[in-house]
């Protein structure tokens, strides 16, 4: 079965960096999988996309992410111009990392599916991170239970240690498991 | 036909993956391959290539000469300069630096030098535009060098390791030119297989060529005048490579075969057997196109794909082998012949001339225009419809 | 006249070999003067060898040695550089020593 994931984010909010990630921990998890952003005239702060493909059979195709069976959206003042919700599948689900409550989002959202909403920056910010797509990373995995938190922090490890130094590494890797404990209460809301 | 591994299958076949983009398998293959020289400039969406491979040459992990020159221009000037002076020699470009290396690319050819380049295909301008189409190496279709184009990054990966020997044959001694597909493989994730550093410098071996200018023994005079009186038998010349290339391209990917388990043709026939009506196209959407020749297959429609790899030479009878029995072929073009048909639709009518299949071009792509299994299964239908056989097509084109 | 060759018979890529190029001599296009020198006079400095555009100046080591007239098309170039006036041109039908070389107003022997 394939599953197909859309990060939304700014350009510089690392969603194209936790695209990959995410991919490479299902990999270790022995998925097949496929990460890319999609690119246009960008620049820091503007709206992309990245997408995740994960299957468990090789992946073929290469054309673009039309209906998602999960979004993400690492900054929720997006919602105010992209239509997050467009192409998701029914039985899919968003995930915002949002201040607001759930019921205020979903009627901005004006969406009925199953709706996660987290407050990743004070994750991020308690944890000792500027960015909280690797807490969006933890809670997404916590949620699905896949990939597992283990192979969550052997990738973030594996990945961001090409470019980060082992202390902000460790950092990122506690700021995965705090959004993966946090996904552990939202069942409960959601 | 596409088989579903098991479990177990998976984490094996995972197991000894790496996730990379199209861009950094060919810097790895790079890396591995440790060229003398990389003259070379930067240029969306190559420039991860050249930034992934300047990072290991900075780490120590390739001992290569960079050269960081002023333009494309310069960068294939001073590879030719390299390759005759007698160093292995790869550069990378894309759209508008390709355009631009042109007139270097003939010359490069002409004195038969074995410069192996990645390309990331994008659209040349304008209106200016980054993304992928097939416009930029099809500038470069008649200047005497090999061209590939890739499906993923796996193939991206593996044939800039083939193309250096299949360059360096004596009996070839060309240029050639890698293609993948801006940012739908160069700046996309996959699973991909690297070779053992050590397994891929065996493969590619010493490099050795038969008239290096820096050897004084045998002095030389490269790269000289010609009269007519002897420009039309040089000319005759690098046919007579390309000639060669389909032999050289097979022994190469015989052994490449025997090193990695995988195998590879300058076609790739996919459920064409019995197939009535079939697709031919190059690059990464042949993947999205087997996937809907799956699907209609399943519901019991006699569909196939041929993915052609080698573009120059064109592999015509081994096309005409794999089409000659199908009714109806359609030919996607990722890049257009303003005033005729596209590029891939004139090679492969020229192969099927006097055989079957009657034919249909379509275009799409151009500028980076997605292409959705939708928009295969329309032009599977169309090719049931005598009436829509007329006219060129254009995929996804507002009209 | 030298018998063309087939394209399979060349070396590719346009590359000269040495061994296969027939030098064509070029001083049959000299047109009225030729170059002689005075030994005496000549003090080594290279400067015509450095300046000749058909490399038609031969030197021994870094002495002086003579013109090679196979190869010099009478330009005079080396007579105008020579700083001591050791060059002088002369008629193209004037005999000459082997290589143009004077000394005290005759010709030297090598």
């Amino acid at each position: 079965m394939m599953k197909e994931i859309r990060w939304h984010g700014r350009g510089g909010q690392g969603a194209k960096t936790v695209s990959e990630l995410v991919a490479l921990a299902l990999m270790h998890h022995g998925y097949f999988v496929q990460a890319f952003p999609e690119y246009g005239p960008e620049r820091s702060g503007a709206p992309l996309q990245a997408y995740t493909r994960s299957s468990d059979e090789p992946i073929r195709l290469h054309c673009g992410v039309t209906d998602p069976d999960l979004v993400v959206v690492l900054d929720d003042s997006l919602l105010h111009e992209i239509r997050v919700t467009e192409g998701l599948k029914p039985e899919g689900f968003i995930l915002v990392n949002t201040k607001k409550t759930k019921e205020a989002l979903r009627l901005q959202l004006g969406f009925d599916g199953t709706l996660y909403c987290i407050n990743a920056d004070k994750i991020a910010v308690e944890t000792g991170l500027l960015y909280s797509n690797v807490v969006m990373a933890g809670a997404l995995g916590g949620i699905l239970g896949n990939p597992p938190l283990e192979d969550l922090k052997r990738a973030a490890e594996e990945f961001l240690s090409i470019k980060l130094s082992p202390k902000i590494v460790e950092i990122n890797l506690k700021a995965i498991e705090a959004g993966f404990r946090e996904s552990q209460h939202m069942e409960e809301l959601a | 036909m596409k088989t579903k591994p098991t479990e177990a299958e998976r984490i094996e076949m995972l197991r000894r993956a790496k996730l990379l983009t199209g861009a950094e398998g060919a810097a790895h293959a790079m890396r591995q391959i440790n060229p003398d020289v990389f003259p070379v400039y930067p240029i969306t969406p190559q420039t991860p290539i050249i930034q992934t491979f300047s990072k290991f040459v900075a780490d120590g992990e390739a001992s290569t000469e960079i050269i960081n020159v002023e333009s494309e221009h310069s960068a294939m000037s001073a590879a030719i300069g390299a390759a005759t002076a007698g160093g292995r020699t790869m550069t990378a470009t894309a759209s508008q630096g390709l355009a631009l290396m042109i007139e270097n690319i003939y010359i490069a050819a002409s004195m038969r030098l074995p410069i192996v380049l990645a390309i990331g295909n994008r659209a040349l301008s304008g209106p200016i535009n980054i993304h992928c189409d097939h416009s930029d190496s099809m500038l470069a279709r008649d200047s005497g060098v090999i061209q590939f184009f890739v499906e993923n990054a796996q193939e991206a990966y593996d044939f800039m390791i083939m193309s250096v020997p299949l360059a360096e044959n004596h009996d070839v001694l060309l240029p050639v030119l890698v293609g993948q597909d801006g940012f739908t493989i160069t700046h996309t994730a996959e699973p991909i297989l690297l070779e053992e550093d050590e397994d891929v410098q065996n493969f590619v071996g010493e490099y050795e060529i038969p008239y290096p200018l820096l050897n004084l023994q045998k002095p030389t005079t490269q790269g000289p005048f010609d009269m007519p009186d002897y420009y039309f038998e040089h000319k005759r010349q690098q046919q007579a490579a390309m000639d060669a290339v389909p032999d050289a391209f097979d022994t190469v990917a015989n052994h490449y075969a025997a090193l990695t388990g995988r195998r590879y043709d300058a076609i790739e026939e996919y459920r064409l057997e019995d197939a009535e009506r079939a697709i031919v196209v190059m690059g990464s959407s042949a993947g999205t196109m087997k996937e809907v020749v799956d699907d209609l297959r399943e519901q019991g429609e006699a569909v196939g794909l041929l993915k052609v790899r080698m573009f120059r030479p064109f592999p015509t009878k081994k096309v005409r082998e794999a089409l000659g029995h199908v009714q109806k072929v359609a030919v996607l073009d990722r890049a257009m012949s303003f005033g005729s048909k596209g590029p891939l639709y004139m090679e492969v009518a020229e192969a099927l001339f006097g055989a079957g299949p009657s034919m249909q071009n379509y275009v799409f792509g151009l500028g980076g225009r997605d292409l959705f299994p939708a928009d295969i299964r329309q032009v599977f239908e169309n090719l049931k419809n005598p009436e829509e056989m007329r006219e060129m097509q254009y995929i996804g084109i507002r009209e | 006249m030298n018998e063309l060759k087939k394209y399979h018979e060349i070396p590719i890529g346009g590359t000269v070999i040495t061994k296969d190029v027939v030098q064509p001599k070029t001083g049959g296009w000299r047109m009225g003067e030729k170059p002689m020198v005075n030994l005496d006079k000549c003090v080594n400095c290279l400067i015509c060898w450095l300046d000749c555009p058909d490399t038609a100046v031969l030197a021994e080591g870094t002495d002086f040695f003579g013109f090679e007239y196979d190869y010099c098309k009478g330009c005079a170039l080396c007579a105008e550089v020579c700083p001591t006036d050791a060059i002088v041109m002369v008629p193209d039908d004037q005999e000459v020593p082997e290589y143009g070389r004077m000394l005290n107003g005759g010709p030297h022997e090598n």
